[in-house]
């Protein structure tokens, strides 16, 4: 666990490294000069030298704000939907609040998207409530109804003569480039908001997502909190939505909690990875989107980049991650096999040596090889899993397999066990002496010391197995010299 | 007079209800229960599915809003006495995935006490550890919570409430799906509870076992059939009453009362 900790620790501090870099080797570049490396672009775009470059990255800095923290409490409320609808049915408000004073007004387009938003989130639980319909269904209808709108009305206003309609169209998809002073300070504020309400009411807000009837029974205010929730989320996305795009905002706001929910298993240290992975997003969004427009000589839309890089961390967390991710499961089950090859061959050797009584310390390659009814060449390939563990060593050129005193002690264990849990299957659970076998190999591997005690003390430490093999006793599997069991099994017969 | 006659109350009765009618989106699922609960009793409410059992425990938590008739605990209004009372949500309520570990969904326990804007301190996680020490299960207490098996999940609601340090608890089905080691913990800890004079009602759906784990039981179907101590109780007359023919029309009666008020509230809107 202690390990999992700094790796998300080390995680962290590395994404963060990442983006200070730039800053630090920041050498003297003049804007105006033409970059041609991507790197120089890098350290142009990250060094705030430019003024316009410096509102981008502001406002990625506010809106992963926002996005982190709201979005992790969207993720783990199961609200991905609400989110995604509440994004597209601002888009109406827009639309009229653009009409309302005939430009790009900041706050008439936040007072008319707050209300759009809201109105859609009304229409859906009215929908639940009075109809048969459920949620998903309620909502993807809003979601889709209310954007149409949207669209059809933008459209109109840029049909209109004589208007300043530039950019209207960024509101689809989102131009970082066009955030204003007024912008800024909006998305700035809604952070400052989000951030007050997470510091204050932690507790009750964990508490509310994890059980709200519980929540309720102890005198929580659910339904407030839910409310001033769903009020920051609508405030969050509606200042976003210049620099994202409408189409884009659930993107952001769910893949960077999405890829947190993997790396971690506590809420708070959640909150503080979606929040990163939210502004480091946002920002390498901005800026590919940046370089791009130099190579294609037009301006590109923010909002895909942003989505995209977002995307991309979640891959990763998703190969690498140490609870669910794709590589270390596949290396645990690598390794199982591996171990559990390992004590089968050392089981074959034990059985050998107790074969010919414990007489003779090698055991000849070959006769491990007919036995186990497989070539030389695999049995080898097996016993040099062994050596690499210094649990055997081979002699003669590879002819012999010698048993070191950690390999003998480890092949009675498993033997024992495999024994003990015949004998219990024949006894306890009225097995076949015949049909214990094959269950017997796949528990051997998985019996830990205090299970296997716990048998013995149940089976009242027998000695021998349904088969009339002698069950390695707990010394044997403590360090033995051979000729100790040797004499034992000469005293069985 | 006033004052002392309260006084007599809260002590002699934990909880009561009087004429209390529940209705659940709208249908009736409890008609006019009367129930008065004495302290230092292990309860248990049981009745066929439907018989509204978790619908009493949410009214009286003040989960859910009666239609009529009123309940009191320690003789004040049910929704003034949160803090002295615990509840013990069915384990299929929650999503088990949660970001959270054990220590923390049973520091929620302390959370009613703590009010909106204070954090659990030293005493709220020496209260937490107590009650996990009480369920065997401070081994876990670092533990994500979808690590858990299904009798250590119940365990760590019965954590969550017994850090609430409340007097009268109320658990929802807390037998079902547990090993026999969970089964026997929680057989332990309700007794532990009563001769520590707390009042405990548990829902309950296994016939066999009610007879020996309870003292007293409150046997449901829509009305209240019998409430008594076990022996009186457990009677092959009253359970068939509870248990076989269902009050078939005042069943029938609730659908129509049900959809008649939905009706109502579109030709309203």
């Amino acid at each position: 666990m202690v390990v999992k900790a700094r790796f998300q620790m080390f995680a962290v501090v590395l994404l963060g490294a990442l983006f200070l870099v730039p800053q630090t080797v920041e050498a003297a570049k003049i804007s105006e000069l033409v970059e041609v490396h991507v790197g120089e672009q890098f350290v142009r775009f990250f060094s705030f030298r430019d003024p316009a470059i410096r509102h981008i990255l502001v406002g990625c800095f506010f809106m992963g704000i926002n996005f982190g923290l709201l979005g992790t409490f969207v993720v783990v409320r199961k609200m991905a939907l609400v989110g995604d609808t509440l994004s597209h049915a601002v888009l109406p408000g827009v639309a009229v609040g653009f009409l309302f004073t005939m430009s790009k007004e900041p706050w008439s387009i936040l007072l008319g998207a707050t209300l759009a938003g809201l109105l859609g989130t009304a229409l859906v639980s009215w929908i639940k409530r009075s109809t048969k319909l459920k949620q998903d269904a309620a909502l993807g209808m809003v979601l889709a109804t209310f954007f149409a709108l949207g669209v059809c009305i933008i459209k109109l206003i840029e049909g209109l003569p004589s208007v300043n309609k530039s950019g209207l169209d960024h509101f689809f998809y989102g131009q970082a480039a066009a955030l204003g002073t007024g912008d800024l300070w909006m998305m700035g504020g809604t952070a400052v908001l989000a951030c007050l309400l997470i510091a204050l009411l932690y507790p009750p807000l964990l508490a509310t997502s994890f059980d709200q009837v519980f929540a309720r029974s102890v005198g929580l205010p659910e339904r407030l909190l839910y409310h001033l929730l769903m009020f920051l989320l609508a405030l969050a996305t509606v200042v976003a939505l210049q620099a994202v795009g409408a189409l884009m905002v659930s993107a952001m706001l769910i893949t960077p909690a999405a890829t947190a929910y993997l790396l971690t298993k506590r809420l708070h240290t959640m909150l503080l990875i979606a929040t990163v992975l939210a502004i480091v997003s946002g920002m390498l969004g901005a800026f590919f989107s940046f370089v791009g427009e130099g190579l294609v000589k037009h301006a590109l839309p923010t909002g895909p980049s942003m989505a995209l890089c977002a995307g991309a961390f979640f891959l990763l967390a998703f190969f690498f991650s140490p609870y669910h991710g794709f590589l270390f499961r596949w290396y645990r089950k690598f390794s199982q096999t591996r171990q559990i090859t390992v004590e089968n061959t050392l089981k074959a050797v034990y059985r050998a040596m107790e074969l010919d009584r414990f007489k003779n310390e090698g055991i000849p390659v070959k006769s491990l090889a007919s036995g186990a009814r497989e070539t030389l060449e695999a049995t080898h390939k097996r016993l040099k899993l062994l050596v690499r563990d210094r649990l055997a060593t081979l002699a003669d050129d590879g002819d012999v397999v010698y048993l070191t005193p950690d390999g003998l002690q480890h092949a009675s264990r498993v033997v024992r066990n495999h024994r003990l849990w015949e004998l219990y299957l024949t006894n306890e659970a009225d097995y076949d002496a015949d049909h214990v076998h094959a269950d017997a190999e796949k528990v051997e591997h998985i019996l830990r010391e205090e299970q296997v005690m716990q048998l013995e003390r149940y089976l009242d430490y027998p000695e021998q197995d349904p088969h009339g093999k002698r069950i390695p006793s707990l010394r044997d599997t403590q360090r033995l010299p051979l000729k100790d069991l040797a004499g034992k099994e000469d005293a069985d017969t | 007079m006033n004052v002392t006659a309260r006084s007599q109350d809260s002590t002699d009765i934990v909880l009561e209800t009087h004429d209390l009618t529940v209705a659940y989106d709208k249908k009736p699922v409890l008609y006019g229960i009367d129930v008065a609960v004495t302290p230092g009793q292990l309860v248990g409410i049981m009745g066929p599915n439907g018989a509204g059992k978790s619908t009493l425990i949410k009214a009286i938590m003040g989960l859910l809003d009666p239609a009529s008739g009123w309940i009191q605990i320690f003789g004040e209004p049910n929704t003034t006495q949160r803090k002295r009372v615990s509840y013990v949500p069915q384990r299929r309520e929650v999503d088990w995935d949660f970001p959270v570990t054990v220590m923390d969904v049973v520091l929620m326990g302390r959370y009613g006490h703590l009010g909106l804007f204070r954090r659990p301190g030293k005493r709220d996680r020496e209260i937490a550890m107590e009650a996990l020490e009480k369920v065997n299960m401070i081994p876990y207490a670092g533990r994500q919570i979808s690590n858990l098996s299904g009798g250590q999940q119940q365990r760590v609601f019965l954590a969550r409430a017994l850090a609430q340090e409340a007097d009268l608890y109320l658990m929802d089905e807390p037998f079902v799906g547990v090993d026999a080691a969970t089964e026997s913990t929680i057989i332990q800890l309700l007794h532990d509870l009563r001769s520590n004079g707390k009042t405990i009602l548990v829902v309950h759906h296994d016939l066999p076992t009610a007879r020996n784990y309870f003292d007293s039981l409150l046997l449901l179907n829509m009305r209240m059939i019998a409430f008594g101590p076990v022996d009186e109780v457990f009677r092959e007359d009253l359970l068939q009453r509870a248990y076989g023919g269902r009050l078939t029309i005042l069943s029938e009666v609730a659908e129509e009362v049900g959809e008649k008020s939905k009706v109502d509230v579109s030709a309203s809107s």
